[in-house]
């Protein structure tokens, strides 16, 4: 099966090796290249950061990498696409489903969603790599574009 | 014919999560021949939406005490004990 995740994915937000200092850092990162690409609007990266506070978006994963999808309100997006970090060293964010519990992640995606309950197939595609600790891996391997591809399309 | 049973799921914007949940929740159980519906909805808009539903599957903290069942999961979005709630979700519509 190849992931359609490709599809979804702006190049120009996916930041490979990604040595971040907070999971702040990330999220300001991540947002900054998609409002270069004309994804998001300059209010995305104070939401996403906000939302993130309260409401996090860790998630434990079944292999050694957890991940996190930031991810704000659709007012703030211009049009749908997911942007991708893999960091060099893990950040900490905060579990979604208990809060109060840390999870060190080192691979995150965010996505840029502008309509509420739609872009289901793009939302499926990352919760199917989430869910192949392989994938997670290979990615987590991937030193450029290509790399990212040819993992994504391994599968 | 029995009504389908009620399924309101929570996450923290409506916007993401609840959406993979809820197209997941209804996938696996019509895979089993049970049809349900599902309802999006905000964490904090669980309590005013209960009426009428038979369970609340939930990504992020919500409200006890709402008087149905509640399963808080990230089952279908991390595949981590995917099966087991499952089956949880359909002891609790008493299937």
């Amino acid at each position: 099966m190849t992931s359609k995740l490709l599809n979804f994915l702006v190049p120009e937000a996916i930041m490979l090796g990604l040595n971040a200092s907070s999971a702040a850092d990330v999220i300001q990162n991540l947002s900054d290249r998609l409002l270069l690409a004309g994804y998001v609007r300059d209010t995305f990266a104070a939401a996403a950061l906000a939302r993130e506070q309260e409401i996090p978006t860790g998630l434990p994963l079944s292999g050694n990498i957890n991940a996190a999808i930031p991810h704000t309100d659709i007012e703030h997006v211009i049009k749908p696409g997911v942007g991708m970090a893999t960091l060099t060293e893990p950040v900490v964010f905060h579990n979604m489903i208990s809060p109060e519990e840390n999870v060190d992640v080192r691979l995150v995606f965010i996505l840029a969603l502008e309509q509420p309950k739609s872009q289901i197939e793009m939302l499926q595609e990352v919760a199917s790599v989430l869910q192949n600790p392989e994938l997670v891996t290979s990615l987590m391997n991937a030193h450029n574009l290509a790399e990212v591809s040819e993992a994504l399309n391994s599968l | 014919m029995a009504q389908p049973k009620r399924i309101l799921v929570a996450c923290g914007t409506a916007i993401a999560t609840s959406t993979v949940v809820a197209r997941a929740i209804e996938e696996a159980l019509q895979a089993r021949g049970i049809p349900v519906t599902t309802r999006q909805c905000k964490a904090t808009e669980v309590a005013s939406l209960v009426q009428g539903m038979d369970l609340v599957v939930t990504t992020t903290p919500v409200p006890s005490n709402l008087g149905l069942p509640v399963i808080q999961t990230l089952a279908f979005l991390t595949g981590i004990g995917r099966e087991a709630v499952i089956e949880q979700i359909i002891k609790a519509l008493n299937l």
